[in-house]
């Protein structure tokens, strides 16, 4: 780190970010003393914010796989330095979602009865409890590896290298599907409940997180921390471009069941889609504008690199709308005895929820800053290091 | 008749829910809101001791700390619920007297309620609010009363916030909602923390120390019968209910969740459920479902019953009966 204007940016960077943070805790101290009462939730709309940002999070820790799936099953020369990245990003997404239950609880400090042997965690039966054992194997399982890699250990066999991405690849592809089945195990909310909800988890999961990746791996090449990465960034792009189409056509695919004879979920669709003075009919056009708008630049004709940035950055936002507010509220319409009613997240949320993300972006700050202090050591010492630091001008 | 009015649609403001700050001692009240007190430990222990409010600390802790209550002693559930009279005593200047009634052996009970005698008078929702302690500031109800046109039961076009000058409505019929107390709950599938069951004599309950208030168990419930403490419920003195039970109508205290429970602190000894009390045109019938006497078994044998959702197969022991044509 010797380059001065790094310094400065970095932490004029993190001294925004602590005041977020410092920002964010307040609200939490007013939503701890008042109870959730501060929040836009009611008996009608039972999970909000908190819980919309929960899933686009899973998504995106989830999304990692597509890493690995580049490097071990495609075998794609180089990635040990991605990789790395690549685990800080599903560290820091875990960490995040689990934070966002957290704030979500009523009784948060009763957290302790989900721990083993402490507490009573409703293991097999309840899904949430399923939700909370992958999410925290998937932890563990992301920092061991990331351990691992930023050894840069040439004696790990292997083998045992094929057992943890075995491993990291399942969990990942469970973390998000127990997620969607946390919404999809529950008749009572007929919009939710489909078998399509995991693999749409999935998809949009693969989407969002191929976008992410694309902007941090195009920052730190900017910032020059991380160099040749043309064609990660490039397989990124297909990865973005195939998930967009899918995602786009399962979307067409759901409609067709909902909208061609109406059934109870039809009344939930109706009031999401295609009701002109409801705020989440905007927001989901919004998102699937955004959505629709990132591929057709992805088709555009020629490759170049902002056009692809402006696509990634739209796919993120665009999923995180669909997947967050606007799949959350409008499984909770109508409620099960047939009522109608709204939802806005209060500024107590919104607070909160920004706080968490800025813990978020310091932690991948400080993991993104060790790894890159990692690659270059492994550089400087002549071993074999393929994402090279080129911070040594 | 002259109907009560029901609570406002749940899309009013948040902050009109926020229970008013208790003049007498709104810095206390505040202290030992929720689980505030475990952090406050670590802030401001001193502070809290300084004022001289040990006990407050000291049980606000212990509750923090005890145990399932299913996996209490009977020591420790004897602890449990001197500390409940004890906050009631501070929180609300009330005596109570808190008790853990088992169930009764062989006995199921299960409720009738028929459609044809309904008025729609919410009385039962008045009696049920004030038998169980409900919060008053806020619009927790365990029962719902839906309006719908006369002779349909078409959930999707009820109107719960009916009030029209007399009830019955021209036109209109009435069809209560509470807890149906089903066979395969979906509320206690959901649960991660197992703060929810059900009991032998059929009664879903929670225990309100135990539930982290993620509200899991109401997503999951298909009919919307779990109502979650959003702030801190305001309980005055005149309106408790002093005779309570664990699993019952104590108070309860922000960020949980609550429901019917068949008014289990008086069914459990012999009494009728509050809200059957109430009813001023007998439609309601609640019984001993084991007992082949008793005049909920000779309804579900004669009448032509039915219940909410049976797609669902969570097989409730709440049955709805309409009088022959």
């Amino acid at each position: 780190m010797n380059d001065h204007r790094l310094g400065t940016g970095l932490r004029f960077w993190l001294i925004t970010l602590s005041l977020l943070i410092a920002w964010g805790g307040r609200g939490y101290g007013r939503q701890l003393r008042a109870g959730l009462a501060v929040t836009g939730l009611s008996d009608a709309i039972l999970w909000g914010l908190y819980i919309g940002n929960f899933t686009f999070l899973v998504g995106l820790a989830a999304s990692v796989v597509i890493l690995l799936f580049l490097a071990h099953i495609l075998r794609r020369p180089g990635m040990e330095g991605v990789l790395l990245l690549g685990e800080a990003v599903a560290v820091t997404a875990v960490t995040l979602s689990l934070l966002f239950v957290f704030v979500d609880l009523g009784q948060p400090l009763r957290f302790w009865h989900a721990l083993p042997l402490l507490g009573s965690l409703n293991f097999p039966r309840s899904i949430m409890a399923w939700d909370l054992v992958v999410l925290v194997l998937y932890l563990l399982a992301s920092v061991l590896f990331g351990l691992r890699l930023s050894k840069n250990d040439r004696r790990s066999s292997g083998q045992a290298i094929g057992l943890w991405i075995g491993l990291l690849l399942i969990l990942g592809l469970s973390i998000h599907t127990v997620t969607a089945f946390l919404l999809a195990a529950q008749p009572a909310r007929p919009l939710w409940h489909d078998a399509m909800l995991a693999p749409h988890f999935l998809v949009s999961a693969f989407a969002s997180g191929a976008g992410f990746l694309l902007l941090l791996l195009a920052l730190l090449e900017r910032l020059r921390l991380f160099t040749r990465l043309d064609r990660v960034i490039d397989d990124l792009g297909g990865v973005l471009r195939a998930s967009l189409l899918t995602d786009l056509f399962l979307l067409a695919v759901d409609c067709f069941v909902l909208f061609y004879r109406p059934t109870e979920a039809t009344r939930a669709a109706r009031w999401l889609y295609l009701m002109p003075d409801n705020f989440f009919t905007a927001w989901i056009g919004v998102a699937w504008g955004a959505i629709v708008t990132a591929l057709l630049l992805l088709l555009l004709p020629g490759r170049r690199r902002p056009v692809l940035l402006l696509a990634a950055a739209l796919c993120c936002v665009g999923v995180w709308m669909e997947k967050g507010l606007g799949l959350v509220v409008p499984g909770f319409v109508p409620t099960p005895l047939g009522e109608i009613a709204g939802y806005l997240p209060s500024s107590t949320e919104i607070q909160v929820a920004t706080g968490i993300w800025a813990m978020g972006a310091t932690l991948l700050t400080f993991l993104v800053r060790a790894i890159t202090r990692t690659v270059h050591a492994g550089y400087t010492a002549g071993q074999n290091t393929t994402a090279i630091n080129t911070e040594d001008r | 008749m002259t109907p009560l009015r029901s609570s406002p649609p749940a899309t009013h403001p948040p902050e009109a829910s926020l229970p008013p700050e208790t003049p007498a001692d709104p810095r206390r009240r505040r202290l030992l809101q929720g689980g505030a007190a475990g952090l406050l430990l670590a802030a401001g222990g001193g502070v809290l001791a300084a004022t001289g409010d040990r006990e407050a600390l000291t049980d606000s802790l212990e509750t923090l700390l005890q145990k399932h209550y299913r996996r209490m002693t009977p020591d420790e559930v004897a602890a449990a619920l001197a500390r409940i009279e004890r906050r009631a005593r501070r929180d609300h200047d009330a005596n109570i007297m808190c008790r853990n009634t088992p169930p009764l052996p062989e006995v199921a009970f299960g409720f009738a309620l028929n459609l044809s005698r309904c008025k729609g008078t919410r009385r039962c929702v008045t009696a049920c609010v004030h038998e169980n302690n409900c919060g008053r500031a806020g619009t927790l109800q365990n029962i719902r009363v839906l309006e719908m046109e006369a002779g349909r039961v078409d959930l999707t076009a009820a109107d719960p916030y009916y009030h029209p000058e007399q009830v019955p409505a021209p036109g209109k019929g009435y069809l209560p909602v509470q807890c149906q107390q089903c066979d395969d709950p979906p509320c206690v599938q959901a649960c991660p923390v197992q703060a929810t069951w059900k009991e032998p004599d059929g009664m879903v309950v929670i225990d309100y120390d135990w539930c982290i208030g993620c509200r899991y168990c109401a997503v999951a419930c298909p009919y919307a019968a779990r109502h979650f403490n959003w702030g801190e419920p305001w309980l005055p003195r005149e309106a408790i209910t002093p005779e309570t039970h664990y699993l019952g109508n104590r108070p309860r205290s922000a960020g949980v969740m609550e429901k019917c429970t068949f008014c289990l602190q008086r069914t459990r000894q012999g009494l009728l459920p509050a809200c059957q009390e109430a009813c001023p045109t007998g439609a309601r019938i609640f019984g001993n479902l084991l007992d082949p006497e008793s005049e909920i078994r000779t309804v579900l044998k004669q009448q032509r019953v039915f219940r909410l959702k049976e797609d669902l197969q969570t097989s409730p022991r709440f049955w709805y009966v309409m009088d022959g044509p």
